[in-house]
């Protein structure tokens, strides 16, 4: 069931396991049947920790999404709130506690469960409502990172960017580090922290403080990982706006990945049964789940898009082939064995099915003329081409008004290809898009500056050009087919993000100095003292483990840089990715946008 | 005793703890006149007698003393009124028995432990009873009246019962039990009818039974149920006795019970005999689990039941394996060979195990270091000449008599004996090591035990710490330092708890800089916020970087000052001044108007009003209002480029509702582009143009819009006009596109013609001439376009296309 976690170099498994303990423990303090009621936000990631299985286990009968008024009836004895430490939660709690006293005896128990932290603040709101005393238990569950895949860990915090960024509250840096505390303990002090930017000292300090907070607990587990490096998103602005090219990036450019599914369109996906043709079409959209369990998905995620076709057409003709073999069994014995085959060939069928058929419905996409013309206007910014003068492509997409945030992920990625727009252009773009999309609009552009997605060039230097000769951002022989480089995942420009990863393992960052200056934030090193027993002592061609932490989210592109570099030949080092929140351009654009609706509460 | 007594014990109170515990006594306690010069005076000595402290009484007349299980002193007052003192007469705290007893006084109260702790019985001057079985957790029990009780009982005591807890009195010949509810006359079996009146009762110390001495001069022993009687003894004294208390080992089939006189004193038991003795001076008889002390004036001696172990190795000429081990061994030393006699004497037997085990456990029992050692040193020896015999008794008991002698040191006075260390454990044993004081020794003895330092070193460090931060003489620093020094890094401290013990003796000051060695943010935070020091407890909540400690602290320091004051703090503390603006940003919207005023942050205070101008106004008067502040606001903040923005809007507004009232459509909150697009569409040309040279809107984005509405509009004519009305800034591909993308073929041919060589062959593509397009392909003799062509021709259809492309390509590579 969770066999992709322990494919990697690093076993999540155990993680994951801790966190099922935990949540089972809680469980059984609360005698009796239960049902519990979820904050909505929380069902996608417990769904990656324990299924309805595991809490039908410990007699988890009812399930219902929080919300105001009355609690549906349930003949339950325990009733569990599930809840992310928000005081509007808790006000709806309160309502739903204070609604239920009135209709029937008082026979239910009522507990609540934070995740991933218990607050103060939420707790003093609960007993100005007047029901603190009702609840029986008050816990908090820590599910700070949660295992996604083998080597993918993510804390699914939705709007840790803006948080961190532009209001400066730094809860979820606080979590991030509370979450490495948790890894630590698991698999061993991690010897060096290197990190760019300033939530990563924020959150390297955090660490080297908890770490004293506890002198008596020495961690006694062999260290597993050899480096953390913890990278701001700010730092590394760009790669996130460009559009990612990787089958997974696209994906979720298109579709949207949540929790490791993803909603497909059903039409390409019925049955296609003879007899049945007549058969209505499924309505409801297609649900998969992608991971690295799925043999052929873990070989094709994170290829170009341009090489995944020729991967499909090779795949199916050994499967067909695999097939036919059934006609040349001839004894009882080869057909057995042929037998034997069959589940797995047809897991492999079917799995083929399917992606030959996403892989169609991406490419109705990327041929279309419309993706074509923003992909040459993205690559021309990338390799600094006119970054400083209005550009005509995006003035047309005003004009014809296309979807707001492509503008702005347009706007953002010319900004910060030129260090800055000037002050005439700046404008310019901002007042097409105040009259074509709304004044309105105002307070997200106003969000995009403080965050330095848009900004005023200030001085006379434009800053990419030297960064991006400096680290070969812009690679012009990109090889999609079978890459040499990381940045065939977004066919020519390489991400800064991954980039830094990679220079840090060789030769160092030393080497680049200069251009660290030129990003946001300091770089740091802190060193962890182990105990001598614990040092390593590394074997001849063993690999080094990176942990690489993305504060304020990653693309799957940036990951399969990352899992590119892991499998170099030579690359020397392995990496696991950790991130706040799985990003791709438009979520993360649409984090900053300001919402003008009236607030909630 | 190292007391220096004038006084009779008879003529004071007194009061002993078990477990080798504490004695106080109140002396003058009984003396009518009441002159300034003869106060009471409580003192409280070492069980050997050294004084620990001593205090003039200067509260009420006490009925009794009692010690919690707990070691605290209680003086059960008169007026019901219970005040606890630690052992060094220091007070603590006090709690009534309930208002009842003001008017009708205590006249008798009894101190008795249970599982549920120390807990009070009284009985009033109306002859009622009342209890509470946990003075930590206070809850009277006021028990049922006893029918037809003139005065008071000839005696009383208390009994746990399967944990419930009751009294059993006696009046004259009757013995009443008085449960939660009721009142029940009981008759212990066995007892003969002419036994006279109650006049004494004893509760063993298990509370398993129960013995009676009557005015003829029997004593009744049996279960406390009532339901065995276990013996029964008839003396010659008739006289009511001072004490009686039971005297028996756990586990040992003897049971006696001793009896006190002024001058005498009987062991009573099963058998016909008895044990007397002759008392010399005033005594006191302390009940313990395994014996009964009895103390007087000048000594203080323990009396219990010999173990059988010692017995059997002490008795006269006893033949017991241990004792042939013990003669064994002292023949050995003498380096006779009748060592070897004796010991092939217990070997013959196969008992020389069972010797060991008998010389090992009537070590335990000794008090005489001495003896203790001429036993272990015959267990050590004959365990040489056993085979896998397990050490760890030997070894054990070895620690534990370490232990037990140095306690048992006059100078540290905790007479305990073997029995009693063991049911005590050596946890509370250092509690109550601590609770005296001697940390050095309790630091001594987990060392030499090798506790683990969480549950010992630490645990009374932090003891001793908080016993320092109470010695007043020494300066802040100087305790801080002297406890830091002490303490250090010390896993399991908790240096916040200290601070506490340090803030409840008025030391704040202290207590801020022990909290400096506190590690964990989260530890400091509370104690810092009782102390009101919230700036400091702010910054810590920040430097631990959890955001819900620096919420907390900041809601509490909010309802704490000032609203001014607060503003001021915040501002000092960026990070705590964004956190609170979220919060108000979602609670209290006006406030977080405040904070941006006071900031004179105009940008944001232009934001503030732009939102509220959508959520919180609803008539559009109230919105320009919202947004004509926001302009204000925005040219404060020298943001040209808002200001204008939201003026426009304004303006927009306006615009949009006279739209509204005019043409009877819902114009507002379209953006501009959506208003005109709006307009064309329902063929408002003039007022659109208006609107374009209005807002200044460009050139290139006007025409886009309005082909597009004329599209939908499906206004051919008006779209041709226009495209004539002057030269097309986005020249006229957008019309072919337009044109196609609304089914239009013939119209987008019209523009087909029109636009830019460049742009031909797509617009031809577009129109699906591709005869036309190849043509413009090869007159452009552009690769790239004929490429494009070919790839839509179909090879049924196109055939002669492709065949003109493949030509020319053809002569392009000739030449």
């Amino acid at each position: 069931m969770a066999a992709h976690l322990s494919s990697g170099r690093v076993n999540l498994t155990a993680l994951r396991e801790a966190g099922r303990r935990e949540l089972r423990e809680f469980l059984d303090k609360c005698a009796g049947s239960k049902a519990i009621v979820w904050d909505e936000y929380l069902t996608g990631p417990f769904g990656l920790i324990a299924q309805y299985s595991l809490l039908k286990e410990h007699e988890v009968e009812k399930m219902f999404t929080l919300k105001a008024g009355r609690l549906p009836p349930a003949d339950v004895k325990n009733i569990i709130f599930f809840v992310r430490p928000r005081l509007e939660l808790m006000d709806i709690i309160a309502e739903n506690v204070l609604s239920e006293d009135r209709v029937r005896s008082p026979l239910r128990d009522f507990h609540i469960l934070f995740v991933p932290r218990r607050s103060l603040l939420c707790e003093q709101r609960l007993k100005d409502q007047g029901v603190l005393g009702s609840f029986i238990h008050r816990e908090q569950y820590s599910l700070d990172l949660i295992p996604f895949d083998g080597d993918l860990l993510s804390m699914e915090s939705e709007s840790a960017f803006k948080e961190c960024y532009l209001e400066n509250d730094q809860t979820s840096l606080y979590q991030a580090a509370k979450g490495l505390m948790t890894l630590q303990a698991l698999y061993g002090t991690i010897p060096q922290i290197f990190g760019k930017g300033d939530c990563a000292r924020h959150v390297a300090n955090m660490m080297i403080r908890m770490k004293r907070e506890f002198p008596g607990g020495q961690n006694s587990i062999f260290p597993i990982f050899d480096t953390l490096l913890l990278l701001d998103r700010n730092v590394d602005l760009l790669s996130p706006l460009a559009t990612q090219l990787t089958y997974e990036g696209l994906i979720d450019e298109i579709y949207g990945i949540q929790n490791t599914y993803v909603k497909l369109p059903p039409e390409k996906f019925a049955p296609k049964k003879q007899g049945e043709g007549g058969k209505d079409l499924p309505t409801e959209p297609k649900k998969l789940q992608l991971n690295s369990a799925e043999e052929l998905y873990a070989e094709i995620r994170d290829k170009n898009f341009n090489a995944v076709g020729s991967v499909l057409s090779k795949k199916a003709k050994i499967i067909s082939a695999a097939f036919e073999e059934r006609h040349h069994a001839k004894t009882v014995g080869e057909i057995k064995q042929f037998v034997s085959q069959l589940p797995h060939m047809q897991a492999a069928r079917s799995s083929l099915a399917n992606h030959t058929s996403i892989a169609e419905l991406i490419k109705d996409i990327t041929t279309s003329e419309d993706f074509f013309d923003n992909l040459t206007v993205e690559q021309e910014f990338m390799s600094g081409i006119d970054t400083d003068k209005v550009n005509n492509y995006t003035e047309d997409c005003i004009a014809q008004k296309h979807p707001l945030i492509k503008i702005l992920r347009l706007v953002c990625l010319q900004s910060v290809c030129n260090s800055g727009l000037k002050q005439k252009v700046l404008d310019h773009y901002k007042r097409e898009i105040l009259q074509t999309y709304g004044y309105e609009h105002i307070l997200t552009l106003n969000n995009l500056e403080k965050a330095g997605l848009l900004k005023l060039q200030t001085s006379s230097r434009n800053n990419y050009p030297t960064i991006r000769k400096t680290m070969r951002l812009w690679m012009d022989d990109v090889n999609e087919q079978n890459p040499n480089d990381i940045s065939y995942v977004y066919s020519g420009y390489a991400p800064l993000s991954v980039r830094l990863a990679q220079l840090l393992a060789r030769p160092g960052w030393r080497s680049i100095e200069e251009v660290l200056k030129m990003l946001p934030g300091p770089h740091f090193e802190e060193r962890q003292q182990l105990p001598t027993g614990l040092q390593k002592k590394r074997q001849q061609g063993e690999n080094r483990v990176t942990l690489v932490f993305f504060l304020g989210g990653v693309t799957y592109a940036e990951i399969a840089a990352l899992r590119f570099l892991s499998q170099m030949e030579d690359g020397g080092t392995e990496y696991v990715i950790a991130t706040t929140k799985l990003i791709n351009g438009t979520n993360w654009i649409k984090s900053l946008m300001e919402k003008l609706e009236p607030p909630p509460f | 005793m190292a007391w220096n007594l004038k006084e009779d014990l008879r003529d004071c109170l007194v009061a002993a703890a078990p477990y080798g515990g504490p004695i106080a006594l109140l002396k003058n306690n009984f003396r009518k006149e009441k002159s300034p010069g003869s106060r009471p005076l409580l003192e409280i000595y070492s069980a050997s007698g050294v004084p620990l402290a001593s205090v003039l009484w200067k509260s009420g007349q006490v009925v009794e003393l009692g010690w919690t299980a707990s070691e605290d002193l209680l003086c059960i007052q008169e007026d019901g009124t219970v005040l606890i003192y630690n052992l060094f007469c220091e007070f603590k705290r006090h709690f009534s028995m309930g208002n009842e007893v003001l008017q009708n006084h205590v006249r008798e109260a009894k101190v008795f432990h249970t599982e549920y702790g120390t807990g009070v019985a009284i009985l009033t001057g109306a002859h009622r009873f009342s209890l509470t079985t946990n003075i930590d957790d206070l809850k009277l029990r006021r028990m049922p009246e006893v029918p037809g009780l003139q005065k008071l009982p000839s005696c009383w005591a208390v009994l746990s019962q399967d944990r419930v807890t009751i009294i059993l009195l006696a009046v004259g010949q009757d013995l009443y039990l008085l449960d939660n509810t009721s009142c029940s006359v009981v008759t212990p079996p066995g007892i003969s009818p002419h036994a006279g009146a109650y006049v004494q009762m004893a509760v063993s110390f298990n509370y398993r039974y129960l013995a009676l001495f009557t005015d003829t001069g029997s004593i009744w022993m049996g279960t406390s149920s009532l339901k065995e009687k276990l013996g029964e003894f008839n003396c010659d004294f008739r006289a009511p006795p001072r004490q009686m208390v039971w005297c028996t080992r756990p586990r040992s089939k003897q049971r006696a019970v001793v009896v006190a006189w002024d001058r005498r004193l009987l062991v009573a038991g099963n058998s016909k005999e008895c044990i007397q003795f002759v008392l010399d001076e005033d005594s006191y008889l302390v009940p313990e689990l395994d014996g009964v002390r009895i103390f007087s004036c000048t000594t203080h001696e323990f009396l219990h039941e010999i173990p059988e172990a010692s017995e059997e190795i002490f008795k006269i000429a006893s033949m017991a394996p241990g004792a042939l081990l013990l003669e064994a061994q002292r023949e050995y030393e003498k380096q006779s060979q009748k060592a070897d006699e004796y010991l092939r004497e217990i070997k013959d037997q196969n008992l020389l195990a069972e010797a060991v085990r008998q010389c090992i456990e009537a070590a335990g029992y000794e008090h005489e270091p001495e003896t203790q050692k001429s036993l272990l040193r015959a267990a050590s020896f004959g365990k040489c000449f056993l085979d896998k015999f397990p050490p760890e008794s030997f070894v054990w008991m070895c620690r534990d008599l370490r232990v037990l002698n140095a306690i048992r040191d006059y100078q540290i006075g905790v007479p305990l004996t073997f029995a009693q260390y063991k049911q005590l454990t050596i946890e509370v044993l250092l509690d109550r090591l601590v609770l005296r004081r001697l940390y050095p020794l309790a630091i001594k003895i987990c060392e030499y035990l090798r506790l683990s330092e969480f549950q010992g070193v630490s645990r009374i460090l932090a003891h001793w710490a908080c016993y320092k931060v109470q010695q007043k003489d020494k300066s802040d620093e100087e305790v801080a330092h002297a406890i830091n020094q002490k303490l250090g890094d010390t896993p399991g401290i908790s240096y916040s708890e200290i601070a506490a013990r340090a803030y409840d003796c008025g030391r704040t000051e202290l207590a801020i800089k022990l909290l400096e060695y506190e590690p964990r943010s989260g530890e400091q935070v509370p104690l810092l916020l009782k102390m009101k020091k919230s700036q400091l407890a702010l910054n810590k909540a920040i430097e631990s970087g959890d955001t819900d400690l620096v919420y907390t602290v900041v809601l509490h320091v909010k309802n704490e000052l000032n609203r001014g004051t607060f503003f001021m703090t915040l501002q000092k503390q960026p990070v705590a001044l964004s956190l609170y603006r979220q919060f108000c940003k979602h609670q209290e919207l006006e406030t977080l108007k405040d904070l941006y005023n006071q900031d004179d942050d105009h940008q944001e205070l232009g934001n503030f009003h732009v939102h509220s101008s959508y959520s919180s106004e609803k008539r559009i008067e109230g919105r320009v209002a919202a947004l004509q502040n926001a302009v204000d606001e925005y040219y404060k903040a020298k943001n040209e480029f808002a200001a204008k923005a939201t003026e426009d809007q304004i303006k927009l507004l306006r615009m949009q509702r006279r739209l509204q009232d005019e043409l009877d459509k819902p114009y507002i909150d379209y953006s501009l582009h959506d208003t005109v697009y709006n307009l064309i569409l329902d063929g408002h040309h003039k007022r659109a143009e208006q609107l374009y040279r209005d807002f200044r809107i460009p050139d290139k984005r006007f025409w886009w819009l309005k082909i597009s509405a004329l599209a939908e509009r499906e206004d051919w004519e008006e779209m041709e006009k226009f495209s004539k009305s002057k030269k097309s800034p986005i020249g006229y591909l957008p019309f072919v596109e337009i044109c196609m993308k609304h089914h239009n073929r013939h119209e987008a041919k019209k523009y087909a013609a029109r636009v830019t060589p460049e742009q031909r062959v797509k617009a031809h593509i577009l129109v699906r001439e591709l005869d036309q397009a190849a043509d413009a392909a090869i007159e452009h003799k552009n690769e790239n376009e004929m490429n494009l062509v070919l790839s839509k021709c179909t090879a049924a259809t196109d055939s002669s296309v492709v065949e003109k492309i493949n030509r020319a390509k053809a002569q392009t590579l000739k030449k």
